[in-house]
């Protein structure tokens, strides 16, 4: 057995386990950091697959923010567990059903094809420059458009992150600078006239 | 020696863990997002492999566009939840049939 044989069945095993434990775990706590896990190991599968720059842009973006976002959210929110556990097991038999019979074709589909035909060559890299390089190279001049669309992409998921959690408390003291400086006299100060209401004082002057 | 369908097969087992994770805590919303993320995973090994194999680097861009509109889902998607917890107190999916689906 070989070293890159050897590699690909210890994360295979790994990553297969931490999915595994993300479905099956009753604390959503432990589910997510096996989530981690999974990003963790399928990044070392992508290494094997000389893909270095997803691999490392997979643990900065998913595991460095996304899986944090998500570890931020379980821990804020107060969730009542036992609700959320009862009947878990009910819908076993289909979902056995369904993602066995989703497994099987996948399995006749490529196995069978492995087994039959003679497996395919690894296409010889062309040039010797890095993935990264090359990446960069291909993603700025001909995936330019689709690169730019997927900026605006981002930023509208900024903006529609903060525009749907923020929220405007009543009970803040908190003044609007623009109406306190646009306030005049008139607004503050009101001069009434009336009668003098203490005329005991002026008769003792 | 490793072949592709050995990646696609890895794929495979992960994507149907993800589809009996849906199944299963179906009430739970978080899990529900994170078994589609490990679905989402799956697809990129594949997409991965086939790149690797093939010699053509389009699958690493494509790869690279499904991590962004991800990221971009589940940042949305967590904000609805919190919203969704300030409003009802639960994220228990159960509670949540006020549009009556």
């Amino acid at each position: 057995m070989s070293f890159e044989n050897f590699t690909f069945y210890l994360f295979s095993t790994i990553l297969v386990g931490a999915g595994l434990s993300v479905i099956f775990s009753r604390n959503p706590v432990h589910a997510a950091l096996s989530l981690v896990l999974a990003f963790f190991t399928s990044a070392a599968i992508w290494l094997i697959l000389e893909a270095e720059f997803l691999a490392i842009s997979l643990i900065l973006v998913y595991v460095g923010a996304v899986m944090v976002l998500f570890l931020f959210v379980v821990m804020m929110l107060d969730i009542n567990l036992n609700r959320m556990k009862e009947g878990y097991w009910n819908y076993l038999l289909p979902a056995l059903v369904v993602s066995g019979i989703f497994l099987a074709e996948i399995i006749v589909l490529v196995g069978g094809r492995a087994v039959f035909d003679k497996p395919a060559e690894v296409a010889a890299a062309i040039t010797t420059e890095g993935n990264t390089l090359q990446l960069g190279r291909l993603l700025y001049t001909e995936y330019l458009y689709a690169f730019e669309l997927a900026a605006v992409i981002l930023l509208v998921a900024i903006v529609a992150a903060i525009a749907l959690t923020l929220r405007r408390r009543k009970d803040t003291k908190l003044v609007n600078t623009s109406q306190q400086i646009s306030a005049t006299r008139a607004n503050r100060l009101k001069i009434i006239s009336m009668p003098v209401e203490n005329k005991r004082s002026e008769d003792n002057s | 020696m490793i072949t592709l369908s050995h990646y696609l097969v890895l794929g495979a087992i992960l994507f149907s863990i993800s589809i009996a994770g849906i199944f299963l805590n179906r009430k739970n919303i978080i899990i529900i997002l994170m078994s589609i993320e490990l679905m989402l995973l799956a697809v990129n090994i594949n997409f991965v492999a086939f790149s690797h194999y093939l010699g053509d680097l389009s699958g690493q861009i494509f790869v690279f566009f499904i991590l962004t509109v991800a990221a971009a889902e589940s940042a949305i998607g967590l904000a609805i939840l919190v919203v969704l917890f300030r409003n009802l107190k639960t994220i228990n999916v159960d509670d949540i049939g006020g549009l009556r689906g």
